[in-house]
């Protein structure tokens, strides 16, 4: 795949027997997950599996959800980030995220990237420009806003702005991404713009992506785990899911039989 | 048969009808009246000089800066506080908390107390109690200061009689910011208080302002709270601490209206005042109802 | 800060040489990277891997060993940091919230210990005259200033009892002043159930009317004409009653009195009907549509399903806005305290005057002495209004929460 395949990865994130109940309902079933640093992991799996509350459990996100409730361990770093004396907001700012429908502030494109950093207490006005053009080149949006940072964050374009809403995760300097379907409102072009800067953005960060199109998880990552019923079904190289999967779920879901 | 039904169906319709249209009637009715009655008395000076003659001539400058003077206080006391509540009820605890139900179930037993009970309230706790402690306190010498009826009692008492109205819009406010911000505020490890300063807050601004105007509007118009805890007859000066009484539109206006000693001769002067007090309260209102109904927009189109 | 950080694993080694610069201090990314704590290999960790189930991958790579620059740049501290100020901030926003229920305990208990020194002798009559006294004293105490009126107060102190309140002459200011509250109770309730009886049917078809049957242009300019005359300060209404409506109510009906219970009633049902009105129209509007729709499907009318469907869903809706008008209407001052001539007659003709509850407090609590019997009689007649009212809006909120709720939600 690429020069650092030599290096055997090692799991920048695992959950362990992590089960999640939405009052009655038990929404994650022990799920023993690894997810390889600078590796781009895919989840897949029908709606309703439970890998987009498999993604905000990785971050802590489901805190903010009434009548949830977590059993099991998720490793951040071999740290257990259910621990009661791990601080969330910490976490939050190691483990970035990027939602399904792009959220972009109503500020200004600028303020959209420096929120973060502002609020963690960047005051230098240099250091703050270079921080927003840094991460708007990050998120190959740099060239497209760079004369109209002062515009509203609404004026943009739907791949622009999850594009812009990359950039402000990628602001606060986070170690891991979380991707919850972030091209799944975004028309083919963006989509393809989308998929290229997650290729790109896996040098630097571990990347976990939540997809409901199997072609991208194909394109786009390392390692693919397939969803079903609160459940991980299987969980291989991309390569192996798509080409010989062995459980039979896997194979009809990945051929389109079902999902 | 069918034509039976028909015809009884158009009477139900009329008669519903004759009712709305019964009730908008009574508002142009009321609104002509005051509208007729006091347009020619409303002039520069009217509206600049204070009353004179046994207050059967002159103007209602002192009431007007009165009513100023205790809304505004008001709304200093209570928008932060009702603000912050609502902050608590909806970003700090679980709608159906126990902790929540208590809290709302208070704010609705404020909302239905009637009006004349502040009243008796604010005597009996700010002028009789906390005035009162407030005296011992700072003069020792027995004389009264803070134990009387004054303009900081009367705008604390109204600031919990509006206490609900800006509570209620407010929360109402913070339920049309997205979840969608506060989550991609909260994924950047930025705290909740952060959050909901940065976030959460800006974007319930038009929520906290109709709120507050809201408030000052029913404050405007509520005579009962202030009849006996800061509100006078007549003043030669304005107020010049908040511990000095005032004169106020809506008390005013009972006072020419009940005990003037020539009713008759002030009739015009009464119609003003009406007439001054209503088109407040209306344009305070009328830009409520402006801005909650952008906020509504945005909520649709968010 | 490495020394924080504690690796959960068992297998881990806290003596796990630390460089102090990452050897791949840029990425490919381009981006600078802050200090690393490396990432210490775990043997049983990568045991586990390799045995455990579906989760993890069968590593074809040598094991675990971490990538070559990889590592932390940001550990997790073990041990939340003390946000003083994030703590400081909720925890006032936590007392700030509580500033309405401190409130209405404080309401409640001033009202009431004003009023309760009248009852320290309802238990036992012989002893009545020295536990009034006593009573009094101790509001003397509280009014420091009233000392002049004590001979006078002991006087009107031996003639109080509180059997005395269900007398039938309110004549606080006299000789003999007599303090039965039953006039004034009649008078509340007179000038109430004439605005409800007005304002209720008024409220309650005219939400009928702009939520089912007006076309748009209506609807739109009835809705916030009627909302509007909620926003009508209360002694605009009062006046209007007292100057206008007075008069020409007069000529209509030819009463004697120019002010009364009747004219009160009207102008209070003024204030009263957008009260029942907006609750109403809530309550119509939240019967489901496939209600309605159902009804249309059968063949009904638009009316016919108004009347027979929609109507009868809300009731309890509806019902709660007949409570809560009849709340406000019975604590409303300025109206009644303009418009009925404040006489406190115990008569049941509509076309006299009357006296209410509230417009007592009003009228006369500008004039009593602190502390004494007609001062208490006061708070009293407040604490009656804060306990109805009470009662009312728990009653109304009650038909709102549950029946309507239960009915709509199929339970």
């Amino acid at each position: 795949m690429n020069t650092m395949e030599t290096a055997a990865p090692y799991a920048k994130l695992h959950t362990k027997g992590l089960n999640l109940y939405y009052g009655q309902k038990h929404a994650l079933k022990g799920i023993d997950l690894d997810m390889k640093a600078y590796k781009v992991t895919a989840l897949i799996g029908p709606s309703g599996c439970g890998k987009s509350t498999f993604l905000r459990s990785l971050n802590r996100m489901n805190d903010l959800i009434e009548n949830v409730r977590i059993e099991g361990s998720v490793f951040v770093d071999n740290v257990d980030v259910y621990n009661k004396k791990v601080d969330e907001v910490q976490l939050r700012k190691k483990v970035g995220m990027i939602f399904q429908k792009s959220n972009p502030f109503p500020k200004s494109i600028y303020d959209n990237v420096a929120y973060g950093p502002r609020i963690h207490g960047l005051r230098d006005k240099a250091k703050m420009d270079e921080l927003v053009e840094r991460s708007l080149r990050q998120a190959a949006l740099w060239d497209e806003v760079k004369d109209e940072l002062k515009k509203s964050a609404f004026a943009l374009s739907g791949g622009q702005q999850q594009r812009l809403c990359i950039a402000r995760a990628l602001a606060v300097e986070p170690e891991v991404l979380l991707m919850d379907e972030p091209a799944s409102a975004l028309d083919p072009i963006a989509t393809a713009k989308i998929e290229e800067l997650i290729w790109e953005l896996k040098s630097t960060y571990t990347i976990v992506i939540v997809t409901h199109n199997m072609q991208q998880a194909a394109r786009v990552s390392d390692y693919t785990a397939f969803f079903y019923m609160g459940k991980v079904v299987e969980f291989d190289f991309t390569e192996r899911i798509f080409t010989q999967p062995k459980e039979k779920q896997t194979e009809d879901y990945v051929t389109g039989r079902f999902g | 048969m069918m034509r039976a039904k028909n015809l009884l169906g158009k009477a139900v319709v009329t008669f519903t009808g004759a009712c709305a249209f019964v009730a908008v009637a009574a508002v142009v009715w009321i609104m002509g009246t005051i509208v007729w009655g006091g347009h020619r008395s409303i002039t520069w000076a009217f509206l600049t000089q204070a009353p004179s003659n046994g207050m059967t001539e002159g103007g209602i400058f002192p009431a007007i800066v009165g009513t100023f003077m205790l809304v505004l206080i008001m709304s200093l006391v209570g928008v932060p506080v009702g603000t912050i509540t609502a902050v608590y009820l909806s970003e700090y605890v679980d709608r159906q908390s126990k902790v929540a139900q208590i809290i709302r179930f208070a704010v609705n037993t404020l909302a239905g107390i009637p009006a004349i009970v502040f009243g008796l309230f604010g005597l009996g706790f700010f002028v009789n109690f906390t005035g009162k402690g407030m005296d011992h306190l700072f003069s020792p010498t027995g004389t009264l200061h803070w134990a009387q009826p004054n303009i900081l009692w009367a705008s604390l008492t109204l600031a919990l009689l509006t206490l609900p109205v800006v509570i209620v819009s407010v929360e109402e406010a913070i339920k049309t910011v997205p979840r969608d911000l506060r989550e991609a505020s909260l994924a950047l490890g930025v705290t909740k208080w952060q959050t909901i300063w940065r976030v959460v807050l800006p974007n319930s601004m038009g929520g906290i302002l109709t709120g507050a105007i809201l408030a000052v509007s029913r404050g405007a118009g509520e005579v009962a709270p202030i009849l006996f805890t800061g509100a006078a007859y007549f003043l030669p000066h304005l107020p010049k601490s908040v511990s000095d009484q005032f004169m106020e539109l809506g008390y005013h206006l009972y006072i020419m209206t009940t005990q003037s000693t020539d009713v008759e001769k002030t009739l015009p002067i009464q119609y003003a005042t009406t007439l001054v007090l209503l088109m407040l309260t209306f344009a305070l209102n009328f830009s409520a109802i402006f801005m909650r109904y952008r906020l509504r927009k945005r909520r649709v189109f968010a | 800060m490495p020394s924080d950080s504690k690796s959960i694993d068992p297998g881990s080694d806290a003596a796990v040489p630390v460089p102090a610069e990452s050897p791949a201090g840029s990425l490919p990314g381009g981006r600078p990277v802050s200090v690393l704590t490396p990432k210490p290999s775990e043997p049983n960790m990568s045991a586990n891997i390799s045995e455990s189930a579906s989760g993890k991958v069968p590593d074809a790579e040598s094991p675990a060993n971490p990538r070559p620059g990889s590592g932390n740049r940001r550990v997790l501290t073990m041990g939340k940091p003390l946000r003083l100020g994030e703590l400081a901030i909720e925890k006032s926003i936590q007392g700030v919230a509580f500033v309405s229920l401190l409130f209405i305990t404080l309401i409640f208990i001033f009202i009431f210990k004003e009023a309760i020194p009248l009852f320290g002798s309802g238990i036992n009559k012989a002893e009545s005259h020295a536990t009034v006294e006593a009573s009094e004293t101790y509001g003397e105490d509280a009014a420091a200033p009233s000392k002049p009126e004590a001979p006078e107060l002991a006087q009107k102190a031996s003639h109080f009892t509180p059997a005395e309140l269900g007398g039938k002459t309110w004549q606080p200011v006299s000789l003999d002043p007599k303090f039965g509250l039953l006039p004034l109770f009649l008078g509340s309730l007179k000038v109430t159930l004439i605005a409800l009886l007005i304002a209720g049917p008024m409220g309650i078809f005219a939400a009928l009317y702009t939520s089912n049957f007006a076309p748009m242009w209506a609807r739109e300019g009835m809705k916030p004409v009627i909302e509007i005359l909620a926003g009508f300060p209360s002694v605009v209404i009062g006046f209007f009653a007292l100057v206008i409506m007075a008069s020409v109510l007069q000529n209509l009906f030819g009463f004697e009195y120019r002010l009364n219970a009747f004219v009160g009633g009207v102008a209070m049902a003024l204030a009263v009907v957008p009260i029942i009105y907006t609750v109403s129209e809530d309550a119509l509007a939240a019967v489901p549509k496939v209600m309605t729709e159902a009804s249309l499907a059968l063949g009904a009318t638009k009316w016919e399903t108004a009347l027979f469907v929609i109507l009868p869903s809300a009731t309890p809706g509806i019902f709660a806005a007949l409570i809560l008008g009849f709340g406000r209407a019975f604590g409303e001052t300025m109206i009644v305290l303009m418009a009925t001539g404040n006489a406190a007659l115990f008569t049941p003709h509509i076309f006299e005057p009357v006296r209410t509850l509230s417009a007592t407090i009003g009228a006369e609590m500008a004039e009593v002495v602190f502390g004494d019997i007609h001062y208490r009689v006061l708070f009293f007649v407040g604490a009656l209004l804060f306990i109805i009212s009470f009662g009312l809006n728990a009653t109304a909120e009650f038909f709102v929460r549950t029946r309507l709720m239960k009915r709509f939600k199929g339970a």
